[in-house]
């Protein structure tokens, strides 16, 4: 029989060596006249363990990581092909606990199977949400995900069921479905786990919410800075023309669908949704007011749903289990899981999918197991860019949309990036207003002047010039920029910085300059 | 890529990129892409070209150019080094790293090298937060990257 070897294709995996490994394999496979495939899935998200190899035996998967490609010949000899001891096995893939703890809906099939395999996906529940919203009406399609609870994983947060009832109820001869996946958010890569890892689900939700709103195209915007996702994205949909389930006739069904990739340049405003919208029309990327909402007006002014790959991928299995199955994962009004990653100066990065409800102390000690570097963590910035940093004294907080609004930050896209007690937050401060005066589309002013104006006055307080006046002043400009901004670029960029000047005064009150001054 | 093409040759062969893809829904980008790929950079002269192609005025096809980080306005070098300045790489030690390599390359961010091997651009963000620091290198990604591997990987594409 022949063996199955599985080795990602995941771009962190490729990153940490994945391709050497793999013609390592090969080479040893040919050597030996073994009768074996290799296999290159998905990652399955533990990525302190990639390369990781895994073996599929009469037990189960049995991993090994991470392999580098010099460990290869000691991997056969040691009969890694039948589940051998070596010391890089780890034992049964689905009992290591970092995957054994998690609950994986959106990402059940990520790392499993080979994600170009249409039969893989079949065989792993593939197809079978869409297959259901086939024998239903649009309005019950678009019910099904509001009783899911199903809100938007880009950030906001706003309910997809709502967002959906209001382009199926928009009049128009042609709408759009626009997925989200300009993931520019330092400490996320969900999305891009997910394009690489199983394109076809997100074709499949995207579909789903074609049906529901009678939107015929699709369009996949992606950020220049994936090659790896676009390749694969770009793959998929070919092979989903081929196996009828794009084109003319869903599936046979007589509703029409296709999409396709688009790719960004390099802005990262460009994932907010109306300089996205712009983009994608050939624009330049700039902000549009709202309202009109994209629902309405949206991609050349036609009714238009843009939602996250994450929303998108979370359609089908809630199709496949139904709203009640979903809705019973989380708290609160976060409902079912949510895929949070786990990132920076971490022992055990990945990304772990969860309900929603953990504490943020657990996501950073227990499941991440504190710092990569061994010393004591200092901060966590969750939310990206534009999310605010905690302290150790909030690792109470409750991983919840309201939950995090309430103690002043968000969950955003829910990456969670740790920094150990050598981070200087005057310097993270800084770094947020460089990061929005870098990207500022340019269209509001309090985004455009206040952010550089907010670096010319964290560089003020680091070198001791009027202290208190100066943050004082950085307070005031983050107010106006947190309720003069006509989006969350401007709006949310205080969010870092206000929570380091309340989190970490220390940090504003360098001692080295206070001594020079006196 | 970076195929040098001597003057007034770009115009021509822009527009049969734009022609192909002129048919598509927001045009535009597409054509940006397949025209850096093609040249390396967005040259000057093709900007009438796509704009009477587009039925656009010269200033709205020279404001998209120059909104987006990606499109150069002149070649880089042979390889284009990318290095993420983000948060998650912050975390790990990337601005050291990001120094060590500014002064082993001898130039800045945005800058090429004397030889025209390298192009040192910032990136934010790769998407390879749980494995940082990261660096592209073309299309080829690296994680857990310090200064010394990735003096490696520079001296072998210098050769």
């Amino acid at each position: 029989m022949t063996v199955m070897i599985f080795v990602p294709r995941d771009a962190a995996a490729l990153a940490l060596g994945a391709d050497k490994v793999a013609d390592a394999i090969s080479r040893e496979i040919a050597a030996r006249g073994i009768d074996a495939r290799i296999v290159r899935n998905g990652s399955r998200g533990m990525l302190w363990l990639e390369p990781l190899v895994e073996v599929r035996t009469s037990e189960g998967r049995v991993a090994y990581g991470p392999v580098k490609a010099r460990d290869v010949p000691g991997l056969f000899e040691a009969g890694f092909l039948t589940g051998g001891a070596h010391p890089l096995c780890l034992g049964l893939t689905k009992e290591i606990p970092f995957l054994r703890q998690q609950t994986r809906l959106t990402f059940a099939r990520c790392g499993v199977t080979d994600p170009l395999s249409l039969d893989d996906y079949r065989q792993y529940q593939g197809l079978k949400g869409l297959e259901r919203a086939l024998s239903m009406t649009p309005p019950e399609i678009v019910q099904e995900v509001t009783d899911s609870g199903l809100r938007g994983r880009g950030g906001a947060g706003f309910p997809t069921g709502i967002k959906w009832k209001t382009v199926a109820d928009a009049p128009g001869p042609q709408k759009y479905i626009v997925c989200n996946a300009d993931e520019g958010d330092s400490g996320t890569f969900a999305d891009r786990m997910i394009m690489e890892g199983d394109p076809f689900v997100l074709i499949e939700g995207m579909i789903i919410a074609g049906l529901a709103t009678g939107a015929t195209k699709g369009y996949l915007y992606t950020r220049s800075e994936y090659p790896h996702a676009i390749q694969t994205m770009n793959e998929a949909i070919e092979i989903a023309r081929g196996g009828g389930f794009l084109g003319p006739s869903v599936m046979g069904s007589g509703h029409a669908f296709d999409m396709e990739v688009r790719a960004g340049a390099g802005a990262y405003v460009c994932g907010e949704e109306t300089s996205l919208l712009n983009s994608l029309e050939g624009k330049r990327g700039i902000v549009r007011a709202k309202p009109p909402l994209p629902a309405l007006q949206g991609f050349l002014g036609r009714p238009t749903v843009v939602n996250n790959v994450i929303s998108l991928a979370s359609v089908p299995v809630i199709m496949d289990r139904g709203a009640a199955f979903y809705r019973d994962f989380g708290m609160g009004r976060s409902r079912g899981t949510i895929p949070i990653q786990i990132a920076g100066n971490v022992k055990y990065g990945g990304l772990f999918e969860t309900a929603f409800g953990l504490t943020l102390g657990q996501i950073v000690e227990e499941i991440g197991g504190g710092t990569a570097t061994g010393r004591p963590v200092k901060a966590v910035q969750v939310g990206g860019p534009l999310g605010a940093y905690f302290p150790r004294a909030l690792f109470d907080t409750l991983f919840d949309y309201e939950a995090f609004a309430a103690k002043d930050g968000l969950i955003g896209h829910a990456g969670v990036v740790v920094f150990d007690e050598t981070a200087d937050m005057l310097k993270q401060a800084r770094f947020a207003m460089e990061f929005c005066a870098i990207e500022s589309c340019g269209k509001c002013t309090p985004c455009r002047i206040g952010s550089t104006r907010g670096v010319e006055t964290a560089d003020k307080i680091a070198m001791g010039i009027e202290p208190e006046k100066n943050k004082a002043l950085l307070a005031d400009l983050c107010n106006t920029m947190k309720f003069g901004s006509l989006c969350a670029l401007g709006g949310f960029t205080p969010y870092p910085v206000m929570s380091a000047m309340k989190h970490f005064p220390d940090d504003f009150a360098p001692t080295h300059l206070v001594e020079a001054a006196e | 890529m970076n195929v040098h093409v001597a003057g007034g040759i770009y115009a021509e062969r822009a527009l049969s990129i734009i022609r192909e893809r002129k048919h598509l829904e927001g045009p535009m980008l597409p054509i940006l892409h397949a025209m850096q790929h093609e040249f390396g950079f967005i040259p000057e002269e093709v900007k009438p070209v796509i704009a009477d192609e587009l039925n656009l005025s010269r200033a709205e096809v020279h404001g998209v150019v120059t909104f987006y980080h990606d499109f150069r306005d002149a070649p880089a070098g042979r390889h284009t080094l990318k290095l993420c300045r983000a948060e998650a790489c912050q975390s790990m030690g990337a601005d050291a790293v990001a120094n060590r390599v500014r002064q082993l390359l001898g130039i800045d961010f945005h800058q090429t090298t004397l030889d025209g091997a390298v192009t040192l651009e910032p990136a934010y963000c790769l998407g390879l937060c749980a494995c940082a620091p990261a660096a592209m290198l073309d299309d080829e990604v690296y994680g857990r990257v310090d200064a010394d591997c990735l003096a490696e990987i520079v001296a072998e594409v210098r050769r």
